[in-house]
């Protein structure tokens, strides 16, 4: 691998290899002394994010850390995009410093990919870290490394997608790797909040929530994102979250051991209850967990072997 | 994609160096030494952790764990560590897959541990085996089993269990087979392809 910029596309073999060793360094980690391996070490990482970011961000930057690399975290607010330099200018200065690998994360979708064009000739690998609506393939591998710890293999799994599709990456970066690991997606939203052209995508969609809680193996709810809404996409929170939340009475639809996941940063009492977010089928802090062993996945299948092509 | 496991095919053209008596009479000596250096047969002794070293020392340390047990009535715990994290020649290579590392539940820590592999050639796993183990815990001292010492080490490496020594030129390949993995035990040298 040389970039991570999406999952569509991405190879089971290859997706499966990063959910693999994502495991065996989460075993190999487990109960250790010494919680760092150095396996990067001399390699230098760049996060650069365009955007808001708790968890991701410092899950990047502990990944790194754990795997020995040097890690430089860099923000819109405090760098030289405050001065008005480009968005190419400013990797091409990142690659030239020294970065190995540059992490992204910005508000306009195919940033990521622009970005992996600019730095053809340097060698330099990009990781998507979420571009505007359009892919999030690490969200997507940490939860897929959740529900096989959960469920086992994905093969013939159902899971439903709830809520906000339309603006989430997380929603498209899954429901192309589920559907690369053989799992039936559905995908629960009111119409306004599914995008333009999702009957070709490889999945069912549902407007009824209550109807197919009783049948699937997992149900992740996403993020409504009021930050990306202009306009009335539904009549009020409220209703929203009546029609579309997974509060405590919705929970008992669900099969015994089906498995509830969230993105985070989750909006409790909108699209989930608070106590469904703690209950025993929660697994959003495992989710968190996992997402630092897959992205030292990542970074291992990306800067750790010889250069690939 | 996936590069080929250590001794995973049988060379072309190879040669029997060990039949399936020869590696069982072999491994049975082995646990004879273990038993005799780790002073196991005397009262209150400690047993040693046996760590095989993936992918072909984990069937050998398997192996070489119950002959002890045979031998000495003593229980001897085992495990897998995986030293792929920890090469120094990763950058040379495709991105390598991971392997098993499973520490057995008494922990590492004050105990021998006795590394278990397949072939001792250039010595490098075993420096990335010892510095996985000191971020493992820290054992009271630490031994290497090999059914095979092939020669042309590139560090001041030896073994303190060997199977057998067997001079080889470095074009030629050394194969070890287990029953429970590869359908019969042998150990084959061939030419590298």
């Amino acid at each position: 691998m040389k970039h991570l910029l999406t999952t569509d596309g991405l190879a089971e073999d290859a997706a499966t290899a990063v959910l693999d060793t994502a495991d065996e360094l989460k075993r190999t980690l487990l109960g250790r002394e010494v919680r760092k391996l150095p396996t990067l070490r001399g390699r230098t990482v760049i996060t650069m994010f365009y955007e808001n970011s708790t968890r991701t961000r410092v899950s990047f930057e502990i990944a790194g850390k754990w795997m020995s690399a040097d890690v430089v975290n860099v923000s819109a607010g405090g760098s030289s995009v405050g001065k008005g330099e480009s968005l190419r200018d400013t990797a091409l200065t990142l690659a030239a410093a020294g970065a190995d690998c540059v992490i992204v994360r910005h508000p306009a979708s195919g940033a990521a990919h622009r970005l992996a064009g600019w730095l053809t000739e340097t060698g330099t690998s990009v990781v998507n870290a979420g571009d505007g609506t359009h892919e999030h393939p690490t969200q997507a591998l940490l939860d897929a490394a959740t529900l096989r710890e959960r469920l086992g293999a994905l093969k013939g799994r159902r899971i439903a997608i709830v809520g906000d599709v339309l603006h989430s990456r997380v929603a498209r970066s899954n429901v192309h790797l589920l559907a690369t690991l053989g799992a039936d997606v559905v995908l629960v939203a009111p119409p306004t909040l599914l995008p333009k052209g999702v009957e070709s995508w490889p999945v069912t969609v549902s407007h009824e929530l209550d109807a197919e809680l009783p049948a699937v193996d997992a149900v992740m709810m996403l993020r409504v994102q009021a930050e990306r809404m202009h306009g009335g996409f539904f009549p009020s929170a409220r209703e929203y979250s009546i029609a579309y939340g997974l509060n405590e009475a919705r929970l008992g639809l669900l099969p015994e051991d089906a498995v509830v996941l969230h993105p985070g940063p989750m909006l409790r009492g909108m699209e989930i209850g608070s106590a469904v977010a703690d209950a025993p089928q929660s697994a959003i802090t495992e989710q968190v967990r996992n997402g630092v062993h897959v992205r030292m996945a990542v970074l291992y299948h990306l800067l750790a072997g010889e250069g690939e092509e | 994609m996936a590069p080929r496991p250590r001794g995973a095919t049988e060379p072309a053209a190879e040669r029997e160096l060990l039949t399936a008596g020869d590696v069982a009479r072999t491994i049975a000596r082995m646990a004879h030494q273990v038993i005799e250096k780790t002073a196991l047969d005397s009262a209150n002794a400690t047993p040693p952790v046996l760590l095989g070293i993936p992918t072909r020392g984990i069937p050998l340390a398997t192996r070489l764990g119950e002959r002890i047990t045979e031998f000495s009535g003593v229980d001897v715990p085992t495990g897998a560590l995986d030293v792929t994290l920890y090469r120094d020649d990763l950058r040379r290579k495709p991105t390598r897959p991971l392997e098993q590392t499973q520490l057995p539940g008494t922990g590492i820590d004050d105990r021998i541990v006795v590394l278990v592999d397949d072939v001792l050639f250039s010595g490098r796993t075993i420096r990335a085996a010892l510095d996985a183990l000191r971020d493992h815990g820290r054992p009271k001292s630490v031994q290497l089993a090999v059914l095979v010492d092939r020669g042309h080490r590139e560090l001041p490496i030896r073994a303190d269990y060997v199977g057998k020594n067997v001079p080889t030129s470095r074009s030629e390949e050394v194969s070890v087979l287990f029953a429970d993995v590869d359908g019969r035990d042998a150990v084959l040298l061939g030419e590298r392809r």
